[in-house]
């Protein structure tokens, strides 16, 4: 390009510098009905393949269960996907015009993907309606987060949050004083308040009891369908009770994909999984 | 704690100016400016605990951002001297001449405005804060490692200023101040208006302070304390958060630096030590962290009793430092406000 036309493109008066034009990810396209795709991702530790050419892909509005023995990698899957870690090959997008791979945390958060982790990790020393309000959706730089006020719309929603965690009664505890299973709800509260169109849950029944359990299941069942969920789960019972379409994970790649009965009728599924 | 301020900030200097001194009521200058002095501790004291009670980032360096803007302070001062110093040069500090050197540094430039040094006062701790917290936040270093690297931050700064070559009065450092403002340093009204310029620092940082920690960022800044990954996750730039309240800090200790300056009328390398940084950890662990009350309480409580104990035996400061230190960490992990707000936790 010589120096005119540089200059010309320059000055061109309809159009703005490129620094000014705002950094927002472009909108979720669901167009084909997925929702993301996980395509041939490896990540290796120091040699060991965590996970190994995996390919995954979740439809919108769906209930996904992930299952599969310690180390196939599950954990490590939701790593790659909220951007914690970095596969060494493949592909991952969120819709149809979002590539993962490119997002650090925060961006993949505000383009509307939540985690709960495996142990229940919740603003101890904060109340539980604050807790609700620092995750809630909105402009979370640092200014605008001085200067932040809830207006009655927001109420509202942490309101509605409440209710469909049953914290209700409990908004003005400290988060830390909860029992094990309302953290746990509590997480999944925080992260409905960030609007997000799929959610990652790991473990949530781990060290609840039946009723909890029960109430658990009943609270991610009815999230689906308005939202995906991806459940991360090691309790049989639990799984089965939720579970439309379950993803069997083995050494990092996709053992078997079906309904509970398939999956556990599946010959390789039963000798790597659910035993002899 | 605000009333107890103005209290302070007006009884003080009436007492010292207008109260005869014969009175039992009359404040020393001596005492008005050890008080003055206190006051600037308990605002870096606030600026400690800012970053690390509230958000977890153990500064072991916040004696750098302090002595940076003691520094910026000194240097005006310094050309306040003009031709009243001992070589009588209008232009160059007393040391230049000393070591012979022609001209000003470039970097004394501009030094000759209050404006420009009150500017520098809070844009070179600020600057520093930025460079070195973009770095270390960026870089996710937190915990143990980086109270090591805010160590050899002042470490090496201490190191620097030592140096002759560097422009700062080396080993000496910067003193024999004669005038702030026109105002001679020696006249007691001067003295008091000190004073009332470091009590209302004080309420303006701990205002400020206030409003941070009760904002929804504050709310934030302990959350990021607890559950940095969590508050990733929701969406937060935790980097970015960590980054402006470790700047804002710096500033609030580059001013307290700046008005402690003078007040004890010297400014030398060893306010850099690495143990000048790690007393005021000690303020706020006595004091009792993530309560501003409570860091300015510990900053006078302990420099009421250093004052008092380096008098009375000077050999058993240290001592009794690294005791107090001991015990409130066994005895009182919120420090002494902790006790006073017992009831609220059990209630």
């Amino acid at each position: 390009m010589t120096v005119l036309e540089a200059m010309r493109s320059y000055m061109r008066r309809d159009l703005v510098f490129e620094f000014l034009i705002p950094d927002t990810p472009p909108d979720l396209d669901l167009t084909h009905g997925v929702i993301l795709y996980l395509d041939g991702i490896s990540v290796s530790f120091d040699g060991f393949k965590a996970i190994n050419d995996l390919n995954l892909y979740i439809e919108d509005g769906e209930l996904r269960c992930i299952i599969g023995p310690n180390g196939a990698g599950k954990t490590t899957m939701m790593d790659i996907i909220t951007g914690k870690t970095r596969p060494d090959s493949g592909s991952a997008w969120f819709g149809q015009q979002i590539n993962l791979l490119e997002m650090d945390e925060p961006e993949i958060a505000a383009a509307g993907i939540g985690r709960k982790f495996q142990k229940p990790t919740v603003f101890e020393q904060h109340a539980v309606i604050d807790n609700l309000e620092l995750a809630m959706a909105g402009d979370k730089r640092v200014w605008a987060t001085l200067n932040a006020r809830l207006n009655g719309e927001q109420r509202d929603r942490i309101d509605e949050v409440l209710q469909i965690i049953g914290l209700h009664d409990q908004y003005t505890d400290q988060a830390g004083s909860l029992s094990h299973g309302q953290k746990q709800w509590l997480e999944i509260g925080m992260l409905l308040m960030q609007n997000p169109k799929l959610l990652l849950v790991d473990e949530p029944a781990a060290g609840m009891t039946h009723q909890e359990m029960d109430r658990t299941a009943e609270l991610l069942t009815s999230l689906a369908g308005t939202r995906s969920v991806i459940v991360v789960e090691h309790d049989m019972d639990f799984v089965r009770s939720i579970a439309q379409k379950v993803t069997v994970l083995h050494q990092g790649t996709v053992l078997a994909e079906g309904s509970m009965d398939e999956v556990q009728n599946d010959q390789r599924v039963i000798e790597v999984y659910l035993g002899e | 704690m605000l009333g107890l301020l103005v209290l302070t900030t007006i009884v003080v200097p009436v007492c010292n100016l207008f109260v005869p001194e014969s009175s039992g009521l009359h404040i020393s200058t001596y005492t008005m400016t050890l008080l003055g002095k206190y006051l600037c501790y308990a605002l870096l004291a606030m600026a400690v605990d800012l970053v690390w009670g509230y958000l977890g980032i153990l500064s072991l360096g916040h004696g750098a951002f302090f002595a940076l803007g003691g520094y910026a302070m000194g240097m005006y001062l310094m050309r306040q001297i003009g031709s009243r110093g001992v070589y009588g040069n209008p232009v160059l500090p007393d040391f230049m001449v000393f070591l012979n050197w022609q001209q000003l540094p470039w970097f004394w430039h501009g030094f000759n405005w209050f404006w420009f040094a009150a500017l520098m006062v809070v844009l070179v701790p600020g600057l520093l804060a930025l460079v070195f917290g973009w770095l270390a936040f960026r870089s996710r270093v937190t915990g143990v490692y980086l109270s090591i690297i805010t160590q050899a931050l002042t470490y090496a700064l201490l190191l620097a200023f030592f140096r002759n070559e560097m422009g700062f009065g080396g080993n000496n450092g910067l003193t024999d101040f004669k005038e702030i403002l026109g105002f001679s340093l020696q006249a007691d009204s001067t003295r008091a208006g000190l004073f009332i310029a470091s009590a209302l620092a004080l309420a303006g940082g701990y205002l400020s302070c206030l409003y941070i920690t009760r904002s929804r960022l504050g709310k934030l800044c302990t959350a990021i304390r607890d559950q940095e990954d969590r508050a990733r996750f929701i969406g937060y730039r935790v980097e970015n958060v960590k980054l402006w309240i470790f700047i804002f800090s710096a500033m609030l200790a580059g001013i307290a630096g700046a008005l402690y300056v003078p007040q004890v009328g010297i400014i030398n390398p060893g306010e850099f030590a690495p143990l000048a940084s790690i007393e005021i950890v000690i303020w706020v662990a006595v004091g009792g962290r993530a309560t501003l009350y409570g860091a300015v309480a510990g900053a006078l409580m302990v420099n009421y009793a250093k004052s008092y104990l380096t008098a009375a035996m000077p050999d058993a400061w240290l001592f009794a430092l690294g005791a107090l230190f001991v015990l409130v960490t066994l005895l009182l992990p919120r420090g002494v406000t902790g006790l006073l707000r017992k009831k609220e936790v059990t209630r």
